[in-house]
């Protein structure tokens, strides 16, 4: 009966992190898409360009990261 | 293997001190040991430590001055954010330390010899990055109040003159208490993932696996610092702005 827990657990697990990173890579790329059409096409506000697309990704990677921490709570507590 | 929560290493007046308790003294102590050394017999021609901070702060506060463009509320919000980036940046960087993470003394518990070490990367603890985040929509709610007044930025969440806007202001209220867990859990994730991802890799291959990871680390550290700074930076200046 244990077993059939632990694997169920690592099951879930598994899952958890899997599909709650597939979106956040998708808009993390979008983001960065994004930002190199912004410099192609005006490479004097690459500064500026640069330090909004750090920001926007950091928001889409903190969504991976609520999936990271809810896959680690089901691991370790 | 490795715990969730922290572990207790001694009790003092009651009060459980935990290893990254201890970590996060250490970097508040080399902060103000590094900061001390750098500003005693300050000269009008700089020597190398001075120099550096001088520079490092003149382009935290022209970053800020081009992110708030009022003088007066630069110099309320500058020594807050740069003192959160400053923190923040040492309390990660520390934890690659040599020494970090690694001495420890043996524990049973339940059975299980456990090690339990004597410093711990201080963000690895949901309860810091807690209170950090908590200092910072405080310190937000607080400027927008001393800004526009009591009547004004409460009228920017409870709000009864339209029903759109008593909905506006709602959604308004859930999103800070939003943003407490956004920051909290953003950079305790970043920071707990890359702690499990080191122990995993020192455990597959010792020495050598470690070593692209802690390159990770060093960047990822600097940027949720700087995440960390910016958004406190953008969340205090909203709070000084009108509803629109």
């Amino acid at each position: 009966m244990e077993e059939i827990q632990t694997a169920q657990n690592a099951f879930a697990v598994a899952l958890t992190i899997g599909l709650g990173v597939l979106a956040p890579s998708i808009g993390i790329g979008m983001i960065g898409k994004g930002a190199m059409d912004a410099i192609g096409r005006n490479p004097e506000a690459a500064g500026k360009i640069q330090g909004a697309m750090i920001l926007s990704i950091a928001f889409a990677e903190a969504i991976a990261i609520y999936a990271l921490v809810v896959a680690l709570i089901l691991k370790f507590v | 293997m490795v715990r969730f929560l922290p572990e207790t290493l001694v009790h003092i007046l009651g009060l459980p001190i935990t290893n990254t308790l201890l970590t996060t003294w250490l970097a508040a102590l080399i902060v103000i040991a590094v900061s001390l050394l750098a500003v005693r017999r300050m000269k009008m021609v700089p020597g190398t430590l001075q120099n550096m901070f001088e520079l490092f702060i003149e382009t935290a506060h022209s970053f800020v001055q081009d992110t708030i463009h009022q003088k007066k509320v630069t110099e309320l919000v500058f020594p807050l954010v740069t003192t959160i980036f400053i923190y923040i940046l040492f309390t990660n960087w520390l934890g690659l330390f040599p020494g970090i993470g690694s001495i420890g003394f043996w524990e049973t518990h339940g059975g299980e010899r456990e090690l339990v070490h004597f410093f711990r990367p201080g963000n690895t603890d949901i309860n810091m990055t807690l209170g950090l985040a908590i200092v910072s929509v405080l310190a937000a709610q607080i400027l927008g109040i001393a800004t526009l007044g009591m009547l004004r930025y409460g009228s920017k969440f409870i709000n009864f003159t339209n029903p759109i806007k008593f909905f506006v202001g709602i959604l308004e209220l859930i999103s800070e208490m939003a943003k407490l867990i956004s920051f909290s859990f953003r950079l305790f994730g970043n920071m707990f993932a890359g702690e499990v991802l080191l122990i995993v890799a020192a455990f597959f291959l010792p020495f050598i696996l470690p070593l692209p990871f802690m390159m990770l680390e060093l960047f990822v550290g600097l940027i949720q610092a700087l995440v960390f700074a910016m958004l406190t930076l953008v969340f205090l200046k909203t709070a000084t702005e009108e509803a629109h």
